[in-house]
């Protein structure tokens, strides 16, 4: 169900302010794309508009086009709500839902949709998200303790399996290692790697190496200066990206001249 | 802040360290000067006939004059300076302390004598002088407590919920400074507000539990919105994104995530806000009325509350007065009872749910 | 967030029937607080309006409303006024002692006692009062008098059953204190731990360091919270009716047994007994009662977000 995605002429604000300028890119299917950058040059905002989370903030809006698989997500006609279901995200700091056990917290999605589904189908639903997160085996001893106690590597995984437990076509990662120890944040490459073959997969991230390790394509995005809105720099294959840049910019970037 | 020019005669001779080591008064010396100095008030007043308060009164300036000479002589100023200070603010803490304690005392004191079976379970219907009970009071200010917060409750949340998941732009800061204003109507004037609005369509003669309760709700529906307010802020907003990230639509975000998640906090401040009106005496002196028997329907005639009984029984003993003193005291120790028990009940729950609610 | 001042460029995303209904309840429940409010003032005046056209013949005893109610407002005004200025003083030294001096482990439990204060229901307050506080103040009263009494605050007869003005004032300022301490407490614990400890590092002794780093700070928080209670002991009904023995006229005489009463006071016990003009020209004291607190507890808040928006710029 993996979709490819479509950005044209994207602009985004945070009230008067543009954070991010005229974004044109193409996101394939079923491959992991990371997007790079000096921090605040707009990566996370423009990661959140793809799936109209960054309206979730006050006076924050957007202007341009984001097409999957043809369909504008700002279009007049769309709700948010269902975007969101089609696109899924994972954060920055694991947040599994305090109030609820691991089980409940694997099918939040969909438990708090409504979604009536018998009770043997909600199991096999637990049991085909945590082992698709890489967690079955280190919690299915205890699916009914709170999600809160496991630890931060275990709880992002967590947090996956409750993102692709609604099954959306696209997930996006948001910087989702950059709380972790390096152990877990392996883990959670291999799972990345995995993930792939079902969905098409946005992160981003501060970790050069990891976006080298883990992603087909790279955006590099920064900021034309102080006070200015962020820019995509430079997108193309990783490899290229790495090896031989476009642009003065990114390959500054990446031999870590600046950033 | 100037440096203390004495500092070189208290250096203490034992160190040798880089560190200048100064003179202290050893650790429990300031407690047993001023246990001196109270000593010596006891002494001081027991020349002109021994008494508490003036012990007390000649023991804190004596006591704390002790202190701080000793203090000046061995420490220097600053650290004099410092125990005065300390000697000040304690006594401050134990002044606060004496009207609670005598408070506590006198309404035990008064109180006992008819907390008896009879006292819960008999209305003041047909009594004169000796017995009678709070009953009808007491299922009263059931009543009425129960209704405020059916009225209160409801509203106050979602007002809460309005300011801080949905409120935007001047009708949000509007909201929040009535609310504020709110807080500090006087429950008196809130009374009248009842009154007023009642008679309007009733005629000046009105007394009805409803009034009490629509005044009693006019005071509780800010307290509850400001600590509902405070709680809902508190639930970290990576909850509501995860909720959002998993298409979830906001109103069930709230419903599923955001309130499950401050249940506790919400029922602490709930609980709290009972606690609050449960004693208000003043609007129902002017919305309720007051009745010897028990009436049960808020909805027709008037009703009798714990605090307005309380008040009636005191200023209007009826003769001879003492068995209506004796009632009113019993009243008001039933009453701090109650709002005492519900804080506990308010603490257990805060406590009770602290894990869950904790980040 | 849904977009509610989106530009022409964007069109207002689509919302779903459940978030429509739950907002539009919510924002009715905040609408109705307004109205409310607006209720309070509207009715009160309503019914305060008879008695503010009507002649002054046709009032209780024949006086024009203004001097039936100008010793009422000298008279709550001066109970409160004795509140705060014992209370003040005596609250910021408590919420300090809560927040640096006390020991550590016991600091929160003291708090919590602090709070049972303002838990106490205010009839209670009273019933102590009359039964408690007034007999033991009488032997004090005698010796103002006695030794004071060419103050004019002090200048009796003392009052034999300690049913005066100093007595309800000093039940308002055991009332207000802990509402006074808990805002103080606030701001002192949220004094930054910077300038805290900078002072401490500098070699300040803990007073030092609370004159330098704590109490600037929390200024304008004290002044704020005194406000609040100032405010609630402007309205406090039952303890002033039941400590204080009113007789009308306006005095500065704190121990005598004649004294003005407050607003609150007398329309607790005048209402119950009251009908016709009476009434209306009861609800027009409490319509000044109410404008007066509006007054000082807006001040208050304005004063305590003036600290907020100090703060925020820091």
């Amino acid at each position: 169900m993996a979709k490819r995605i479509d950005v044209s002429d994207l602009d985004i604000y945070y009230g008067n302010f543009k954070a991010v300028e005229g974004v044109n890119l193409s996101i394939e299917p079923r491959s992991i794309t990371a997007l790079i950058g000096p921090s605040g040059c707009g990566k996370s905002t423009f990661l959140r508009s793809l799936n109209r989370m960054h309206e979730v903030i006050p006076g924050a809006r957007v202007e341009g086009k984001v097409v999957i698989d043809g369909q504008d997500l700002y279009g007049s006609d769309v709700d948010p709500v269902d975007v969101r279901r089609q696109i899924g995200m994972v954060f920055q700091r694991p947040n599994p839902f305090p109030t609820m056990s691991i089980y409940d917290n694997v099918v939040a999605g969909v438990r708090l949709n409504s979604t009536k589904m018998k009770r043997a189908a909600l199991d096999d639903l637990v049991e085909r998200s945590l082992r698709g997160a890489n967690l079955w085996t280190e919690v299915k001893d205890r699916l009914d303790r709170p999600g809160a106690g496991l630890s931060g590597g275990q709880q992002q995984r967590l947090c996956i399996a409750r993102a692709i437990a609604v099954e959306p076509a696209v997930l996006l990662m948001d910087e989702p290692c950059s709380a972790l120890d390096p152990i877990s944040t392996l883990a959670i490459e291999d799972l990345m790697t995995e993930l792939k073959e079902r969905f098409t997969i946005v992160i981003v991230t501060h970790n050069m190496q990891q976006a080298a390790r883990v992603s087909e394509s790279t955006g590099f995005f920064n900021l034309a200066g102080v006070g200015q809105p962020g820019r995509l720099v430079e997108f193309n294959p990783t490899e290229k990206i790495f090896s031989n840049p476009d642009q003065k910019a990114t390959e500054d970037y990446i031999s870590g001249r600046f950033g | 802040m100037r440096t203390d020019t004495q500092a070189p005669a208290a250096e203490s001779p034992a160190s040798a360290g880089p560190v200048r080591t100064r003179r202290k008064l050893p650790r429990p010396a300031p407690a047993a000067l001023y246990l001196l100095g109270l000593l010596a008030a006891a002494a001081l007043s027991a020349l002109t006939g021994f008494s508490i308060a003036l012990t007390a009164i000649y023991g804190v300036v004596l006591g704390t004059l002790a202190v701080y000479v000793a203090a000046r002589l061995v420490e220097g100023r600053r650290k004099a300076t410092d125990r005065l200070v300390t000697c000040l603010v304690w006594t401050a803490f134990a002044l606060a302390m004496l009207p609670l304690v005598s408070l506590i005392y006198t309404v035990l004191d008064n109180g006992l004598a008819r907390l008896d079976a009879e006292f819960f379970n008999s209305s003041m219907l047909g009594v004169v002088g000796e017995g009678g009970g709070a009953y009808h009071a007491i299922l009263g200010t059931l009543v009425i407590t129960g209704l405020t917060a059916l009225i209160s409750v409801p509203i106050g949340l979602l007002t809460a919920i309005y300011l801080v998941e949905y409120g935007t732009g001047r009708l949000k800061k509007a909201i929040t400074f009535l609310v504020d204003v709110m807080t500090g109507i006087p429950s008196i004037v809130v009374g009248l507000f009842a009154f007023a609005l009642f008679a309007l369509f009733f005629g000046p003669g009105i007394r009805l539990g409803i009034m009490g309760a629509v005044a009693l709700s006019v005071l509780m529906i800010p307290v509850v919105v400001r600590s509902a307010e405070e709680v809902l802020k508190l639930v970290p907003n990576e909850l509501r994104e995860a909720s959002y990230a998993l298409g979830v639509p906001k109103w069930r975000t709230i419903l599923k995530v955001v309130i499950p998640t401050s249940i506790g906090g919400l029922a602490t401040g709930t609980t709290l806000a009972i606690a609050r009106v449960v004693g208000e005496t003043a609007p129902l002196l002017v919305t309720t009325g007051f009745v010897n028997g028990t009436n049960l329907d808020p909805f027709s005639g008037r009703m009798t509350t714990l605090p307005v009984f309380s008040f009636y029984q005191l200023t209007q003993p009826g003769f001879p007065p003492e068995f209506g003193i004796e009632r009113a005291w019993s009243a008001a120790l039933v009453l701090i009872v109650l709002v005492m028990a519900l804080n506990v009940l308010a603490r257990l729950i805060s406590r009770f749910f602290a894990p869950t609610t904790s980040r | 967030m849904t977009l509610t001042s989106a530009p022409p460029a964007q069109p207002r995303p689509k919302r779903r029937p459940g978030d429509r209904i739950f907002a539009g309840t919510a924002t009715s429940a905040g609408i109705l607080i307004l109205l409310v409010l607006a209720g309070v003032a509207v009715f009160l005046v309503t019914e305060a309006w008879p008695a503010l056209t009507a002649p002054a013949a046709d009032l209780p005893d024949g006086k024009s409303l203004g001097s039936y109610v100008a010793p009422l407002v000298f008279g709550t005004l001066l109970a409160a006024v004795i509140a705060l200025i014992v209370a003040t003083p005596l609250a910021v030294a408590i919420a300090l002692f809560i927040t640096y001096y006390a020991p550590r482990r016991l600091a929160a439990g003291l708090g919590y006692v602090v709070d049972l204060l303002a838990a106490i229901p205010s009839v209670v307050y009273g019933f102590w009062g009359i039964a408690a506080l007034a007999p033991s103040l009488v032997p004090f009263y005698g010796w103002a008098e006695r030794n004071l009494g060419f103050i004019p605050l002090f200048a009796g007869p003392a009052s034999t059953t300690g049913k005066t003005m100093l007595t309800a004032g000093l039940v308002l300022a055991v009332m207000i204190l802990p509402i006074i301490s808990a805002i103080s407490r606030e701001v002192f614990s949220q004094a930054p731990a910077l300038h805290r400890e900078a002072a401490l590092a500098l070699g300040a002794t803990r007073w030092e360091m609370i004159k330098m780093a704590v109490l600037p700070y929390g200024k304008s928080g004290i002044i704020g919270g005194a406000m609040l209670g100032l405010g609630r002991a402007l309205g406090e009904t039952l303890a002033v009716a039941l400590v204080l023995s009113a007789s009308g006229g306006i005095t500065f005489n704190l121990i005598s047994s004649s004294n003005p009463s407050t607003i609150a006071a007398n329309i607790a016990l005048q209402f119950p007994e009251s009908s016709g003009l009476t009434v209306n020209v009861l609800i027009a004291s409490g319509l000044a009662l109410f404008l007066i607190t509006l007054a000082v507890n807006m001040l208050a808040r304005w004063v305590v977000t003036r600290r907020a928006d100090f703060s925020g710029a820091n």
